[in-house]
């Protein structure tokens, strides 16, 4: 059974081909690392299954709400780490507003920053904004999450953490794509670590 | 840019080019001070050459000139602002229509007045039988031109017979308006007003002369000897009809000229004759602090009509503005070009322009209230400015944040509406407070279709009490007072938005 299936899927920047003929899946409750160097094309292999990057052909099937974690973050300047949260259910799933922000909090608790909700974007620390932002994206249930670089902001105690958190998201069923050039990390929580070099997808292991 | 040696060069050859008439003329000039605005009969450009001006005011430069030996050269200088250009010397002598005034005769050398005019009382002929005074004007607009002895004659009955004055900045548009109905009556000299009624069809003059006044020629106070000499040149024309044959030609002369003149020859003082008929409220020198004390609440009002113009001016420039920047980032393609252009047109030409189009261009379809007008005016002229800062803030949200509401399944609107304008509103804060500041001084210039703000009424003051000092530091303190605290309120919204 697969959750994601990408197959074949080529997209292009600017007139330059950046992600060419990309084929993989992933299974439920499954973790895998998209490996490769800066460049290499990973994140736009997350863009394009999140949707913000328009394919060019191929095809990816994956079931909406897609969650997906960047690398900077982009928490919602203007507003606190408990809204940024609850915001979405809120206004794009239609959740009553009460059960939003006590489910916002939840998550927020859940992930270690209970104490941060009040707290606005440019307040927290890297590891902090990671948390929020996985909070966010989990806040509308996506059956699958994708993260950019993940560990980017981390020190190596924080890494540990988060391995510890995606194999819990994953062991309740979530899908997670990781893309990251940390073998380290990939090999502390992936399931299955899979190369990418000049926007081709190789399986490693 | 220009390097700055290309800018030296370039200041030089103007600095040359301005300075070689002056280096040039071997003959001792005559400068002498006047409006070109002002019109016929006194001072107006030569429709066949406009850098030559003709006027009986331009002959009667001449005819001083040449009693001096000099060549006479004309200086524009703005009608309002005569008074403080003669006492800096920025001329020889003014003349253009200067009325004479206590206020004048306290701070000015004055000469013998050269005419005498009386203020007439114009209504529409419909009207005639219903206004013949400004007592039968109650609660009605009349119409005049500011800083005039007709002005004082408004503001007096303004206080006893309940009267609005409305200024003027010209003398052709309280007719103009007065047909069309923006107005009820025009108090102005008879040479004026006979114009105006020649000009303008359906209009008529009351025959009751509500004031007589005259005009003098003004210089600096230090210049009493050069004004004895120009006074001995006046009087030696009024006895051999030359200043007669000027007022002929300009077709002015009455019969109230010989009387005058038989005054004047008769006097052998600097001043023969009363400045005029009217006990004005004018004040000189030593009471000026009484005049400011006077002037205090018309100042204070006119700041009430600065700072609601301005509110709702800017209100409107904030909302149309953001609709423009809006329609620019997500509409289609010809909205876009058409938003654009709008910016570009109202961006590149004068709002003073936008103001008279408006006010007055329009006046034949529409005839907008002058408040209306001006608030239109203002407020769509800084919508154009609002949403260029707009539109540069909404692209300067960072695209990650549009990313991750995309992510979460954010309409567009919803992204503009939760995350995009919030933010974008925060970086325009900042140049916004910057041009509600710009439009506070720039609603100055609606003084031009009849509103009388802050500037306005200031300079009203300073030109009946021949000064600017006190008036000038007045009118400053209400600006700051109005100008700082609106400073004040955007940095305490900033602060207030980085602690959350």
């Amino acid at each position: 059974m697969t959750v994601l299936d990408v197959r074949a899927m080529e997209v292009r920047r600017g007139g330059r081909t950046v992600v060419a003929d990309a084929t993989f899946t992933a299974a439920p409750g499954e973790i895998v690392a998209l490996m490769g160097a800066s460049g290499a094309g990973k994140t736009t292999i997350l863009r394009a299954i999140a949707g913000l990057d328009p394919i060019e052909s191929g095809t990816v099937s994956v079931p909406r709400p897609v969650g997906m974690v960047f690398q900077f973050h982009h928490l919602f300047a203007n507003m606190s780490a408990h809204r940024n949260v609850w915001l979405a259910p809120v206004h794009v799933l239609k959740r009553p507003r009460a059960e939003a922000e006590l489910r916002a909090e939840e998550l927020l608790v859940s992930l270690g920053v209970g104490d941060r909700a009040s707290a606005m974007p440019h307040e927290l620390s890297g590891g902090e904004a990671q948390r929020v932002a996985i909070a966010r994206a989990l806040a509308i249930d996506p059956h699958i999450l994708l993260m950019d670089e993940p560990t980017a902001s981390l020190d190596a105690a924080r890494r540990g953490d988060l391995a510890a958190t995606l194999r819990q998201l994953a062991t309740e069923g979530r899908t997670i794509i990781i893309a990251t050039h940390d073998a380290e990390f990939a090999r502390a929580c992936a399931h299955r670590e899979l190369t990418v070099q000049g926007g081709r997808v190789h399986v490693v292991s | 840019m220009m390097s700055t040696r290309a800018t030296v060069v370039v200041l030089l050859v103007c600095l040359t080019l301005v300075s070689a008439p002056l280096r040039s003329q071997s003959v001792p000039e005559l400068r002498w001070g006047g409006d070109a605005e002002g019109g016929a009969p006194y001072v107006e450009a030569d429709a066949s050459d406009p850098s030559h001006v003709v006027g009986f005011d331009v002959e009667i430069a001449q005819l001083l000139a040449s009693g001096l030996g000099r060549i006479a050269r004309f200086v524009q200088v703005g009608f309002t602002s005569i008074d403080a250009a003669a006492s800096r010397g920025d001329f020889d002598v003014g003349l253009s229509g200067i009325e004479d005034t206590p206020a004048r005769r306290a701070r000015l050398a004055v000469t013998v007045p050269y005419y005498e005019f009386r203020e007439l009382l114009t209504v529409r002929s419909s009207d005639e039988d219903r206004y013949r005074s400004l007592a039968d004007l109650r609660g009605h607009r009349v119409a005049t031109l500011g800083a005039t002895l007709a002005y004082d004659l408004l503001v007096d009955a303004e206080a006893r017979d309940g009267i609005i004055p409305v200024t003027y900045e010209d003398d052709v548009h309280p007719y103009s308006d007065l047909v069309l109905g923006r107005v009820d009556a025009v108090v102005l000299d008879a040479i004026l007003a006979q114009r105006g009624v020649r000009r303008n069809s359906g209009l008529t003059n009351q025959p009751t002369v509500l004031a007589v006044g005259h005009y003098v020629g003004i210089l600096s106070a230090e210049q009493s000897a050069l004004r004895d000499r120009m006074n001995t040149i006046l009087r030696d024309a009024m006895r051999d009809g030359r200043l007669e044959r000027i007022f002929r030609r300009w077709d002015v002369w009455n019969e109230d000229q010989p009387r005058l003149y038989a005054r004047v020859l008769a006097d052998n003082s600097p001043h023969p004759v009363p400045a005029s008929t009217l006990v004005s409220s004018t004040v000189s020198g030593p009471q000026t602090w009484e005049a400011a004390r006077r002037y205090l609440p018309a100042l204070l009002r006119a700041a009430v009509i600065t700072v609601v113009l301005s509110c709702l001016s800017m209100a409107l420039a904030v909302i149309t503005g953001a609709l423009i920047a809006s329609g620019r980032i997500y509409g289609t393609a010809t909205l876009r070009v058409a938003l654009t252009g709008y910016v570009e047109v109202i961006r590149g030409t004068p709002l003073l322009l936008q103001l008279f189009v408006l006010y007055f261009g329009l006046a034949a379809v529409v005839q907008l209230p002058a408040l209306l007008a001006a608030l239109l005016g203002l407020g769509l002229n800084y919508a154009a400015y609002e949403s260029e800062i707009y539109r540069g803030a909404l692209e300067a949200v960072p695209s990650g944040q549009l990313d991750a509401a995309r992510t979460l399944g954010f309409s567009e609107r919803q992204t503009f509406l939760l995350v995009r304008a919030p933010q974008a509103f925060r970086l325009a804060l900042a140049p916004m407070t910057n041009d509600f500041v710009a439009l506070l001084k720039d609603s100055s210039l609606v003084s031009v279709i009849t509103v009388v703000e802050l500037t306005k009424e200031t300079s009203i003051f300073a030109a009946n009490i021949g000064s600017w000092v006190i008036p000038g530091m007045m009118c400053a303190a209400m600006y700051l007072a109005m100008s700082l605290p609106l400073a004040r309120l955007a940095r305490r919204i900033e602060r207030g938005w980085r602690h959350g």
